[in-house]
């Protein structure tokens, strides 16, 4: 089969033209109809409540927040309407803002040490439970527990066992001799306290997708390598990883996006705090439109856009890797 | 061949759509429900904790049906409602009665979506001035307190007996840090509070700022140094727990009721709480650094009414408002709630017929002073920003007392340009 004009055919009522409409031949049958006849608005029709969907709940909110970024909106403007243009002046001050540099800082720490531990421990969950054993089921459900509690619950757990003076963590750290770790109230231990819950939350859904990924691969290959004299640790580079990786690429990068966007968690333990120490970007966002009694919406919304910039080279940096795969 | 076609489309659209929906995580929003039918007013208010059929509930039902109609209630959380507040305005199906925190007033008051009480034809004569402050922006006064508290320190009987402090010796901060030596060197804790970073831990801290003779339009003075190295030094010394830090008023009040600690700084609304705490309680007013009372933030709400497209809706709206705001009608809802002075003379004093031993709260709330008062208004939410961060790197050592309060007053400068 020929294909000139894959692009043209990429439309959304491309797959009823047919492969070749650039080329006029005797299969008018399959010819592409004028404009106009029922046929087209039949699919247009089809094809409407998912691009007003589309419209509504993405691009109208993706449109409105770039809106929001280039103009002044003070909480007289926001309700009046009447916004003064602004341009690119509030992503200027976001970018020489001194809490900048540390939320970009923190925003890596947390994304990148959150989703490498995840992995790591969710890939290796995953392969012990591989082998079905007794109660390995109940076991795995249990794993599951982080992602069924409600976020408010669990952060505020996170945040009653790390307390200074009567947690829990520290409790069993006196109890060993040694000396109480302010956790959520030093500057210094801030972050690391809210990357430890993340990683927790993040558990289960690693686990998942990787266990499900394991289970697409092959039982006979495994038995081929072990007739082979392949020891565990060579299945496992040899066969698990090359195996899995389109699994791992895809869970890495919803991981990432999650992760990106995470509030709620670092909102409960310390709002960000103390100070700045655990500000990341997705915070940040939040404590300017919501976290003080005067809502900042203009810087809000350009923080919230230059996450999604960052989400988006993520996201295409995955597609150029996929290809890549592909390919080879 | 259509399949590679289709994925090939399907997966940037896919990786778009992932990015979009953290736009739509941003763009966060929340409908209203405002102005109904003309037989239906409706009301929001901060206490969720009251729910449909509580005393409160029927209390707001009642004074529907005294105006003829019915009253659609909605309760949320004091930050979500001011930004429900500004979302409904935007969208202009403002509700026709809202009970709002006092440093919010000014903030809405300035987007022109509330109507002034002269508009309303509503008598504000007798409300305390330092109480109504937070509502007048420009000379004009949108809305009336329903009732004030404010904050006090609640010691604990037990605590200071053991460890032989006399509540009544304590009559300034020195006197205050020395009390709370011998109640830890008798192994109790000492003092907590809410240096949480959110309007809670300003709230808290304006005692001790204001009671250093600082002011809010200069963070950085030596006043305002003295006070935060108060606060430090007592988290130094062990006086106070690390956890203050991230203690809000309630989880500070929690701490107290577990009969650990000496004393605690909180607010009129525990009053009950106290009574039923597994110990004897009592109350001292915070103490100003070199004797006397320091003035202490006023709390509470007030009745408000958002402008409304269909003016014929105001003559209900203020019969509404009158019902809540008569001597009576404080009195009511300061048993109601049991925490709430009322903010009028006749008001007050009728409840301290009824209730004589709210008497160290009226006289706090007398003395009480509005945050958004001296003419600070919408600059208010900027400079407590800064001054609770300024509170959060000093206490977690991230700053000193002086450096954290320099870099607030620069950042606060800055913000209000």
């Amino acid at each position: 089969m020929t294909t000139t004009s894959v692009d043209a055919t990429g439309r959304v009522s491309g797959g009823a033209a047919g492969p070749s409409p650039a080329a006029p031949g005797p299969d008018r049958r399959r010819r592409r109809k004028p404009p106009g006849t029922p046929q087209t608005w039949t699919a247009i029709g089809f094809a409407a409540p998912l691009l007003a969907y589309l419209a509504v709940f993405y691009a109208y909110p993706l449109w409105r927040n770039i809106e929001l970024s280039v103009h002044d909106y003070t909480v007289r403007a926001f309700v009046l309407g009447n916004p003064e243009f602004s341009g690119f002046e509030k992503y200027a001050e976001v970018f020489a803002s001194d809490s900048f540099g540390t939320a970009l800082l923190n925003t890596a720490l947390f994304t990148v040490v959150s989703i490498a531990f995840q992995y790591a421990i969710g890939l290796a969950l995953a392969v012990f439970f591989r082998a079905n054993f007794r109660l390995s089921g109940v076991l795995r459900a249990l794993f599951l527990v982080p992602w069924l509690l409600p976020l408010i619950v669990s952060a505020s757990t996170w945040a009653w066992m790390l307390n200074s003076e009567n947690g829990i963590v520290n409790s069993v750290i006196e109890a060993f001799g040694g000396e109480q770790i302010n956790w959520l109230t030093s500057p210094d231990t801030a972050l690391t306290s809210v990357i430890i819950a993340n990683i927790w939350l993040g558990i289960p859904f690693n686990l998942v997708i990787l266990y499900s990924g394991l289970q697409q691969i092959p039982s006979e290959m495994y038995e081929a390598a072990s007739l082979d004299g392949a020891s565990a640790r060579q299945q496992f580079w040899r066969i698990t990883v090359p195996l899995l990786r389109p699994v791992s690429a895809i869970t890495l990068l919803l991981g990432f996006i999650y992760t990106l966007k995470v509030v709620d968690v670092v909102w409960i333990m310390t709002t960000g705090g103390p100070g700045d120490s655990s500000l990341t970007l997705a915070v940040w966002s939040y404590r300017e439109a919501f976290g003080t009694g005067q809502p900042d919406f203009s810087p809000a919304a350009a923080i919230g856009n230059l996450l999604i910039v960052i989400a988006l080279v993520f996201g295409f940096l995955h597609l150029r890797m996929q290809r890549g795969w592909e390919k080879s | 061949m259509n399949n590679t076609r289709l994925t090939r489309l399907a997966r940037p659209l896919a990786a778009g759509l992932a990015a979009v929906s953290l736009a739509a995580a941003a763009a966060c929003s929340s409908g209203g429900d405002g102005g109904g039918d003309s037989d239906t007013y409706t009301w929001w208010d901060p206490y969720p904790q009251h729910e449909d059929g509580s005393a409160w509930a029927e209390r707001v039902d009642a004074c529907g049906e005294e105006a003829g109609v019915t009253i659609e209630r909605t309760a949320s959380d004091t930050t979500d409602l001011t930004n429900r507040a500004l979302l409904s305005a935007q969208e202009g199906t403002s509700p026709d009665i809202i009970l709002l925190d006092n440093p919010a007033v000014s903030t809405l008051a300035e987007t022109e979506m509330l109507t002034s009480v002269d508009e309303l034809g509503l008598d504000v004569s007798g409300v305390d001035e330092n109480l109504l402050a937070a509502g007048v922006v420009d000379d004009q006064t949108y809305g009336i307190p329903v009732g004030a508290n404010t904050l006090a320190i609640y010691y604990n009987a037990e605590i200071l007996d053991a460890a032989g402090v006399d509540p009544a010796s304590i009559t300034d901060w020195e006197s205050l840090t020395a009390a709370l030596g011998q109640v830890t060197g008798n192994g109790d804790s000492g003092i907590t509070y809410a240096a949480i970073g959110t309007e809670e831990g300003s709230f808290q801290f304006l005692p001790w700022f204001w009671g250093a003779g600082a002011d809010l339009t200069q963070l950085d003075s030596p006043e305002a140094e003295a006070a935060l190295e108060l606060w430090t030094g007592w988290l130094q010394d062990g006086y106070a727990p690390d956890s203050v830090l991230t203690n809000s008023q309630n989880t500070t009040w929690e701490e107290f009721l577990t009969g650990e600690f000496g004393f605690a700084v909180n607010g009129t609304w525990q009053v009950n709480s106290a009574a039923e705490a597994g110990f004897e309680t009592g109350v001292i007013q915070i103490p100003a650094r070199n004797g006397g009372i320091a003035p202490a933030p006023t709390g509470g709400e007030f009745i408000v009414a958002p402008a409304q497209a269909d003016t014929d809706r105001y003559e209900v709206t203020r019969q509404i408002v009158e019902c809540m705001t008569t001597p009576e009608g404080f009195v009511e809802t300061a048993t109601t709630f049991a925490y709430y002075i009322p903010p009028t003379a006749d008001g007050q004093e009728a409840l301290l017929e009824a209730e004589p031993e709210l008497e160290p709260w009226v006289a706090a709330v007398r003395e009480a002073k509005g945050r958004t008062s001296d003419n600070l208004g919408t600059d208010y939410p900027v400079i407590s920003e800064q001054l609770w961060t300024a509170v959060q790197n000093a206490l977690s050592g991230s700053a000193t007392p002086s450096e954290a309060l320099e870099q607030a007053q620069a950042d606060a400068e800055s913000a209000m340009e």
